[in-house]
């Protein structure tokens, strides 16, 4: 396996095209400036497609129509522009259109700031648009993880014909580590061609229709989406779980923020406290069953660590909690990274009993 | 017996859901007029916009894609740079193409995106209820503009032929009137060299019809035809503007 020295965002890029992206089209914005610039010079040697479009909607918009040909395509910006998408993916969603959507989160809401911030976590996982539709949402916290999840993003966006997101912020995005890259895979657009656009030489069938809009059917096709995101929960979660048997206190982050919680939780074993760490690879499906099986007593409490204030995360541990084992939420925002030395002795802070539980 | 009038291949024998007297139905059976002729039904893509003409949904027999409002060329412009073989075409109204979708319908007629856009101009919002559009006219009464729409705060009546043919990348520029069986002609054979265009490499094509909206014009079908001749077709000038021979790009 190739192994190369990659920055997040360029690893990324480079990943998609091994999966088969030959579409990208997207728009300028920090920190997530490095996708579109590899795409622009690299899906040219494979035969690919780049656009940079008007706008971050005329980006969207340009995914929507690549990927109703079969073809994969995918976009990226950062929180500012995902807002602007968001009509975008929603129709895509309604319109059962597969695609990969790239978030380099920064600090926010508004302009916010360039810097690293997990301020997206909401947006992602409760509302990428209007209507209700929901993407699964992966959150690589390593280069090689961001690899590896992009490489995979599109078979399950074909799988289920829903667009999918990976989360990362502009830490993990600017970040250089070594990575194994996967082999290339040839796209086969031709595999999705019971639904898309453009017959081919020799192909004859009826007309195909693919529309965001529903006049009957749309309960029906809500129901479906309903039972896609409880089979979801039931068989696509993915989650890493460290040192839960024996732990009282239980570390939880996903991402950035989830590098430092496990040093944190690393450091504080070696000098015997018992703590774990629940990191969410996947943020929708969440992995509610991580929480649930924590049992109140053992589990003295539960310590949210995220780069978000306030935690957004949290909301969904705190209704993953069984009763009786208390939050605490710590953090940053804005782009203030979180530190090892500090994380830690807020850690030691909340085990001391210093501090209140989120409420 | 022979048939002398036929419905075109790419309509399909369902009732038009559009209101009595509208000239949307005029504009859908010329171009599928042209569909046939060329023989590409095939390989046609139609991108659906968001207004009265999303109806098309239940009478193309084509593959369309609906889109969002205004979005239409960069939905076509995904599709068209993947699918170079097919014939990739929008048809936006007056809301969808100069209001919402401004910034869409400029960047992919700068581009020179090899795609036709079909453009029926009406001066009002029609799906929504007759709400006042860029291109409603001065004086024009909408439902957000009572008594008639007013120069102070709203403007002048948006020129899209005008505002287009300043780039110079696209290939055909047309502003045609459905009001007349002449205007009709023009608009079928304006229509056949902006597909012809695509078909050829040429670059972007972009074709206004003027047509009408008797129902939020609270005209009948011909008061609405009187209107276009009288005020419309006044300050909309039907003509060429461009009609470029050579590809963009060579």
């Amino acid at each position: 396996m190739e192994k190369r020295f990659m920055k997040g965002c360029e690893a990324l890029a480079e990943a998609a095209v091994r999966a088969g992206v030959r579409f990208f089209a997207g728009y300028p914005i920090t920190p997530q400036n490095e996708i579109p610039e590899y795409m622009s010079r690299r899906l040219p040697e494979v035969g690919g497609v780049f656009v940079q479009g008007e706008s971050e909607i005329a980006s969207v918009n340009m995914v929507y129509g690549a990927a109703a040909t079969g073809v994969r395509a995918m976009t990226s910006s950062s929180g500012p522009g995902i807002s602007l998408k968001c009509e975008g993916i929603s129709y895509l969603a309604a319109a059962r259109i597969p695609a990969l959507i790239v978030d380099v989160s920064r600090g926010g809401p508004g302009l916010g700031s360039i810097q690293p911030a997990q301020s997206d976590y909401l947006m992602a996982t409760k509302a990428l648009g209007h209507g209700g539709h929901r993407l699964m949402v992966f959150a690589p916290s390593t280069v090689q993880e961001i690899v590896d999840l992009t490489y995979s993003a599109h078979d399950f966006a074909e799988r289920d014909r829903n667009p999918v997101m990976i989360l990362i912020d502009g830490c993990l995005g600017a970040m250089m580590e070594s990575v194994a890259l996967p082999e290339m895979r040839e796209p086969k657009p031709e595999s999705q061609s019971g639904w898309t656009l453009g017959r081919r030489e020799g192909e004859t069938r009826g007309a195909h229709l693919i529309s965001p809009i529903y006049e009957a059917g749309l309960e029906g096709l809500n129901r479906q989406f309903g039972e896609r995101t409880a089979r979801w929960q039931k068989e696509d979660v993915m989650v890493e779980e460290l040192y839960l048997d024996d732990a009282e206190y239980v570390l939880t982050a996903y991402g950035m923020a989830a590098r430092v919680a496990r040093q944190v939780t690393e450091d504080l074993r070696r000098e015997g406290y018992k703590v774990g760490l629940i990191r969410p690879i996947t943020l929708f499906p969440f992995p509610k069953e991580s929480f649930r099986k924590l049992v109140p007593g053992t589990v003295k409490g539960v310590i949210d660590i995220e780069m978000a204030i306030p935690g957004q995360m949290s909301e969904d541990v705190a209704a993953s909690l069984p009763q009786g084992i208390p939050l605490y939420e710590y953090g940053h925002s804005g782009g203030v990274l979180l530190d090892d030395a500090d994380t830690k002795a807020a850690v030691l802070d909340i085990i001391s009993g210093n501090k209140e539980a989120r409420a | 017996m022979s048939e002398l009038y036929e419905r075109p291949k790419s309509i399909l024998p369902n009732a038009s859901s559009y209101c009595p007297g509208c000239l949307h139905a005029t504009a859908t059976k010329i171009i599928a007029e042209v569909i046939d002729e060329l023989g590409v039904k095939d390989k046609a893509i139609y991108v659906l916009p968001v207004g009265c003409s999303t109806q098309g949904l239940v009478s193309w027999d084509l593959d369309i894609i609906g889109s969002a409002h205004g979005r239409a060329p960069a939905v076509a412009t995904g599709i068209k740079r993947c699918r170079p073989d097919c014939l990739v075409f929008c048809y936006q109204g007056d809301g969808d193409l100069a209001s919402i979708g401004l910034a869409e319908i400029m960047s992919a007629a700068n581009r020179g995106e090899n795609i036709t856009v079909i453009y029926a101009n009406n001066s009002i919002f029609g799906m929504t209820g007759g709400q006042m559009a860029p291109t409603t006219l001065i004086g024009q009464k909408a439902t957000t503009a009572v008594t008639g729409r007013q120069l102070l705060g709203t403007g002048y009546p948006l020129k899209m032929c005008e505002l287009i043919k300043e780039l110079d990348a696209p290939r055909l520029v047309v502003r045609c009137s459905l009001r007349t069986p002449a205007g009709i002609k023009k608009a079928r054979a304006s229509i056949l060299k902006g597909f012809k265009n695509q078909l050829e490499g040429k670059g972007f094509s972009f074709i206004e019809l003027l047509t009408n909206c008797p129902t939020t014009w609270h005209t009948d079908a011909l008061g609405s035809l009187d209107f276009m001749e009288k005020y419309t077709e006044k300050y909309f000038e039907c003509r060429t503007f461009t009609d470029k021979e050579e590809r963009f790009g060579e």
